[in-house]
């Protein structure tokens, strides 16, 4: 932490107080809760921080990113399938993707290889509704295989059975695979292109995970993801547990829930400090120095013989790996992979309030901005309501304006988003705790 | 081989949904459009502008129709439009004085106001969301169908039945209105002949004594006239319902850049170039491919390409492949 200012140490002390506070007023399972998605928050801040902070790259596909990640941690960690793997099923589907694959390769290198004209957009046409034709014969009669496997429990491949803190780095991967595809079409034209290229890809992924039942059960969810930590239930039969809750005099359930919060916040503790860490060291090296001369003036960046497509390229794939970790961890602790769930407004644009918040350029800042409005955004509901009820107190009993005032209360979070983040943008443009 | 029927079924299933679908983009495109040629970004609030047009207009219709007011057979939100399209305006200029014309003083960068844009939709999809809720809201009354399957089954004997609705009509009838209206503005009015070249180059336009703020002013409301039009035909045509809306952005913005971003012909054509593509790619043609084949014959599949869950991949894909090979747009918008 060196040369951060006592201005900027106090306003993490605020937001430590903001954490005590709910631990005190509400209770210290709500307060771990908080603290464990705050973790997670920090990290999808530090990755759009890498790309906007550093880079001046505007991602607005994060969602995306972090459903790669979830899925990652469904795909590495569950249990294959029985049945699935037979060579009419998962492995049919298997080759089917690699034809596609193939597919598009190959219409590349024809265009790339043929000198243009009429008859190479005609061989890459072909190239393509071939190739679109072939996968689908392919692809169909595996995934009918697969989705018939009892379908109200599986239905599914399933995944590798291996641990589930493998799937974290395969879940950055999986985004990093995305981030490449998206940022070889689209880096190097206008922001705005980018921004939409990305705002696509975010809903494409969710669209394929909702509706290919045969990768992860689309909308009828997985539950059950193991888990790196131990089950509450089996810590309160263990006779080690029960003797440290005698030993600390706490009740035996609330602790083992507690535990169990605790042990994963130091999971995401390890992984955030790590990711601040090597951040730190990127910003201050002569490779940061260089992203931020790209991002300040991409013209005399250049002409010092910068390649700026290329760096921009690796940023966008760091930054959105980054993100697929923080997705693949989130989907850890919540022990389930749930795509009705990714909304934008959650998890592309509240990273971004976040980061903006909390300073960008700064990794500090973006992970003041994670902890404070995520705190903000679990807190703003029962706040809302509490204020509702305030100006509704006079109101009678029935009154058709008052239930719809406290019925609407909910909707305040986005609208206290959306505030913020225009306020800040406009009194305090450089955030928070800003570049240094 | 049955070719009227084959026909009748594409027009159906195909042709007129895409059309209406294709109006409704065209218009939501020309406001992304507008606000880009003119003030200079890429409007992220454009869908939450559209639903909070098309709530006020809702709105107003209940309390109409709850005074015993109707249109007869037209829908009585078309009385409640311009009420709707009145507030979206003023909101959008209350916006434009609280929170872009200080970015524009500042000559900030258009990704800055793009940020702005953002936190304005925020606060917008609260409002919607604080004052309608989230759920489907249905509007529409007056007659369903211009011509209903039944009555055209009977009248032209065919076995295939074709049922255009009075939104879809409506809708086309009111995008060709619209459109000429703005093009008139833009081509005849001297205020049009203005926004046109303040857009072109803005140091020109202002050396040569236009006023830059009536400019901005008369695009918000332009754009207020657009982006309520369109939401209105979308919820009459479908539902209302605000996470759709926000939705919409994907293709909207699609159509605009396909088109060629800030050109508006290009919007209206990007418009329609995406719905063809979206509803083409993602029906099945199992029943006109029946009826064109031999008697007694039916392919096997559905002939779909693609799931009708894809239809965001196939504006994206659009939209790459323009970006890839095209990048200003098929129609030469511009690049800031």
């Amino acid at each position: 932490m060196k040369s951060m200012e006592p201005k900027h140490l106090a306003l993490f002390g605020l937001v430590i107080l903001l954490y005590i506070g709910t631990g005190f007023f509400q209770s210290w399972n709500t307060m771990l809760s908080i603290l464990n998605m705050g973790l997670i928050s920090c990290i999808m801040a530090l990755g759009v921080n890498m790309q906007w902070g550093y880079a001046g790259l505007f991602n607005v596909g994060v969602m995306g990113f972090v459903a790669l990640g979830g899925l990652a941690s469904v795909l590495v960690s569950m249990d294959p399938v029985e049945g699935a793997w037979g060579t009419d099923g998962a492995l049919r589907i298997l080759l089917a993707l690699i034809l596609g694959a193939a597919t598009i390769l190959g219409a590349i290198l024809v265009w790339s290889k043929l000198p243009s004209g009429k008859i190479r957009g005609l061989a890459v046409a072909v190239i393509l509704f071939a190739g679109f034709f072939i996968f689908r014969a392919v692809l169909d009669p595996g995934v009918a295989v697969v989705e018939a496997i009892d379908p109200a429990l599986t239905g599914n491949i399933g995944g590798l059975g291996l641990p589930v803190i493998l799937a974290w780095p395969v879940g950055g991967l999986f985004a990093a695979g995305a981030a490449w595809i998206i940022g070889k079409t689209a880096l190097g034209l206008r922001s705005d292109y980018l921004a939409i290229a990305t705002l696509g890809i975010a809903e494409i992924i969710i669209a394929i995970m909702k509706n290919e039942d045969w990768l992860a059960r689309g909308v009828k969810n997985v539950t059950g993801v193991p888990r790196p930590v131990p089950y509450e239930v089996n810590l309160q039969q263990a006779d080690w547990f029960l003797a440290l809750a005698a030993r600390i005099g706490a009740d035996p359930v609330t602790f083992s829930s507690i535990f169990v919060k605790l042990s994963y916040a130091g999971l995401f503790v390890v992984v955030l400090l790590a990711l601040i860490w090597l951040s730190e060291k990127a910003l201050n090296s002569p490779w940061g120095r260089m992203m931020r001369a790209i991002r300040d003036n991409e013209v005399s960046a250049s002409a010092m013989g910068k390649n700026v497509k290329a760096r921009h390229l690796q940023i966008f794939i760091l930054g959105s790996a980054v993100c697929g970790l923080a997705g693949a961890m989130m989907t850890t602790l919540d022990g389930q992979l749930v795509p009705g769930t990714y909304q934008p407004l959650r998890f592309t644009f509240l990273i971004w309030v976040m980061v903006i918040v909390g300073g960008s350029g700064n990794n500090w800042g973006a992970v003041l901005g994670g902890f404070l409005i995520y705190w903000l955004w679990i807190q703003v509901e029962p706040l809302g309501l509490m204020l509702m009820q305030g100006i509704t107190a006079g109101m009678s009993e029935g009154n058709a304006l008052r239930e719809h005032l406290l019925g609407s209360a909910a909707h305040m979070r986005l609208m206290t988003m959306g505030l913020i983040l225009l306020l800040v943008l406009r009194f305090s443009p450089r955030g928070l705790i800003p570049e240094r | 081989m049955d070719i009227l029927n084959a026909v009748v079924a594409l027009l159906n299933f195909v042709i007129i949904p895409a059309t209406a679908y294709g109006a409704q983009l065209a218009l939501g495109a020309l406001g992304v459009t507008l606000i880009y040629g003119i003030l200079r970004f890429s409007n992220f609030a454009h869908g939450d502008t559209m639903a909070f047009g098309a709530m006020v207009t809702i709105l107003v219709t209940w309390w109409l129709q709850g005074m015993g007011v109707s249109l007869g057979p037209l829908p009585t939100a078309l009385l409640a439009l311009p009420i709707g399209i009145l507030a979206t305006g003023l909101l959008m200029i209350g916006t434009d004085r609280v929170v872009y014309s200080f970015y524009r003083q500042q000559k900030a960068k258009p990704v800055i106001l793009v940020i702005a844009s953002l936190g304005v939709m925020f606060v917008m999809n609260g409002i919607v969301r604080f004052i309608i809720g989230v759920d489907d809201q249905r509007f529409a009354d007056g007659e369903r169908f211009i011509i209903s399957a039944r009555n055209f089954r009977e009248i032209t004997g065919l076995d295939e039945g074709l049922a255009f609705r009075t939104s879809q009509g409506l809708t086309i009838v009111i995008a060709v209105i619209a459109v000429a209206l703005l093009f008139w503005f833009l081509n005849k009015t001297r205020t049009g002949k203005s926004m046109r070249a303040f857009s072109d180059n803005e140091d020109l336009a202002l050396l040569s004594g236009i006023n830059p703020e009536k400019v901005v002013l008369v695009t918000w409301m332009i754009v207020a006239a657009l982006a309520t039009t369109a939401g209105v035909l979308y919820g009459l045509d479908k539902s209302f319902k605000p996470f759709t809306y926000f939705q919409l952005l994907l293709p909207i913005f699609a159509s605009a850049i396909v088109g060629g971003l800030g050109n508006p012909l290009g919007a209206i054509l990007g418009g329609f170039l995406i719905a063809f593509s979206e509803i083409s790619i993602t029906y099945a043609f199992r029943k006109v491919i029946t009826y064109l084949g031999p008697e007694g014959w039916s392919p096997d599949g559905l002939l779909q390409l693609l799931s009708t869950d894809y239809k965001f991949a196939v504006s994206f894909g659009i939209l790459l492949i323009v970006l890839l090979f095209k990048p200003t747009g098929i129609m030469k918008g511009k690049s800031v």
